[in-house]
């Protein structure tokens, strides 16, 4: 059983690592199978609200998206100001990065939907819901971006200068360039966090991919029936988004 | 060329750097700075190619003292060239882009003429088989010299080096200081730090000994190091010229 070992001073051959896969594919699902198959009932009933299932997806990769360009400007924005020699704008940054992250999203969603937003009589589900979300993801990749910002050389900066770059020109042709890459990596895995985040947004009645599980759940009573398209609805984007983080963090290694 | 330093100081913290330092320096082709490290050498290159600006006192460059706006000191900055230690080069552009970026986009020649530009210059310094080449993939030696064709692409005034084989193993050394030299003889200026003292005593027209927050003896090269005036210069001459 030797080959079921992968050692660094004996890699185990590839046809092994195939084999072992493809077994474990074979015996998880018939573990899945013995114990689920009792509790699917009908795929039928399911199948007829497809369409509820793609409404809701659809919803959730276009919150998705606008909440990835909104929440990569937050990001950068605060990133920079965190940056500023403004006290004013330097501590307004840091207090929202701080706090942002330092608060559950539940609480964001809850307290931006029905604390803030409804108070200022404003209760467009949908807009107030992507925008909570990004000013939640927003944080987080402000964090990534200062952190890139800061990985960047005291010497590059010298050697923009030098040249005679202006600020704005050095952070658009030296400086944004090399911190793009840098967080490309750290920035994938922030997007798929925020596909999967959008998902708290059901609480406040966003009818997104969870909010149509649930409508289908209880319109069908077919809990498993319902719940499984939804995880693999995610991992239809999340999956794609974390292999191509992998494939960017193997490509950005250049030395400096 | 001719600078001149008027009570200048500079500190960085409670460090007195440089410690109302005065001097006049005029020479043709190359004036080289040397002395221990620590001793303020890199600071006055870097008061004299407008990165830092003095806390007090005036820099003269050819009778034009620098101005104190870094507005004014980015226009100024564009007119020299100034190469460091190591680190010079955009680790993201190609050899032929990093040589490109300035002409293009602070010198405001067109794309085309500003690689065009670049590849004459990377042409002259042997370099045009690497143009292509992000800085990861050069030499030491190849990224120096493609720091110094960057440069000297824009047509600078004159231009400062800062240590810039201190990084190198001595083959590299050697090459990027066949450049320095070939520079010199195209007439160009260029204030030089540097610890290779053979290399200062052959090329330089006039050595400064800067140590201690300020120079200390300056001279032209062959009666600088033969005949040093000052028991610190000869101390510090001694000291390194003993292996």
């Amino acid at each position: 059983m030797e080959f079921l070992f992968d050692r660094i001073e004996k890699p185990s051959p590839r046809w092994a690592k195939a084999a072992t896969a493809c077994g474990l594919l074979v015996m998880y699902s018939v573990l899945c199978f013995w114990i689920f198959s009792s509790s699917v009932q009908d795929w039928k009933k399911v199948w007829g609200y497809r369409v509820v299932f793609l409404n809701g997806w659809m919803t959730t990769v276009g919150i998705s998206a606008v909440a990835l360009v909104l929440s990569t400007a937050f990001g950068v924005g605060a990133a920079l100001a965190r940056r500023s020699a403004f006290l004013p704008l330097k501590y307004t940054a840091i207090f929202y990065v701080e706090t942002i992250r330092g608060l559950p999203l539940m609480f964001l969603v809850l307290f931006g939907f029905y604390g803030v937003a409804d108070k200022l009589g404003w209760n467009d589900r949908l807009p107030v819901g992507v925008l909570i979300l990004s000013l939640f993801s927003g944080a987080y990749i402000a964090e990534v971006i200062r952190a890139g910002i800061e990985s960047v050389g005291r010497s590059q900066w010298d050697s923009a200068r030098a040249i005679g770059l202006t600020p704005a020109q050095a952070y658009r042709f030296v400086i944004f360039p090399q911190v793009l890459r840098q967080t490309l990596p750290p920035l994938a895995g922030q997007f798929s966090s925020l596909i999967k985040d959008s998902s708290l947004l059901y609480i406040v009645g966003v009818s997104e991919l969870t909010f149509a599980a649930q409508q289908v759940n209880s319109a069908t009573y077919s809990t498993f029936e319902a719940y499984l398209p939804l995880g693999a609805c995610y991992l239809v984007l999340t999956l794609p988004v974390s292999l191509w983080t992998k494939i960017l963090e193997r490509k950005v290694r250049y030395e400096s | 060329m001719k600078v001149e330093f008027r009570n200048v100081t500079k500190a960085f913290g409670v460090n007195r750097v440089l410690d109302d330092v005065s001097f006049e320096a005029e020479f043709a082709h190359v004036l080289a700075l040397i002395g221990p490290s620590g001793g303020g050498k890199s600071t006055l290159l870097r008061l004299l190619a407008g990165l830092d600006r003095p806390d007090s006192g005036t820099i003269l460059v050819d009778g034009n003292a620098l101005e104190r706006s870094e507005e004014a000191l980015r226009l100024y900055r564009r007119t020299i060239g100034t190469v460091f230690q190591a680190y010079n080069l955009f680790p993201h552009l190609s050899a032929r882009a990093n040589v490109a970026l300035p002409l293009a986009e602070v010198h405001r020649l067109s794309k085309g003429d500003a690689l065009r530009r670049a590849d004459d210059v990377l042409h002259r310094f042997q370099l045009a088989a690497h143009a292509g080449k992000q800085p990861g993939l050069l030499s030491g030696g190849q990224r120096q010299r493609v720091a110094i064709a960057r440069a000297l692409a824009i047509d600078p005034k004159f231009l400062l080096l800062d240590e810039p084989t201190s990084a190198l193993d001595p083959e590299m050394t050697a090459e990027v200081l066949d450049v320095i030299a070939e520079l010199r003889d195209l007439g160009k200026p260029i204030i030089l730090v540097t610890h290779e003292m053979g290399f200062a005593r052959q090329s330089a027209d006039l050595v400064a000994f800067v140590a201690d927050g300020g120079l200390r003896e300056s001279g032209p090269a062959a009666e600088f190091f033969s005949n040093p005036s000052t028991p610190g210069t000869r101390k510090f001459l001694e000291k390194i010229l003993r292996y």
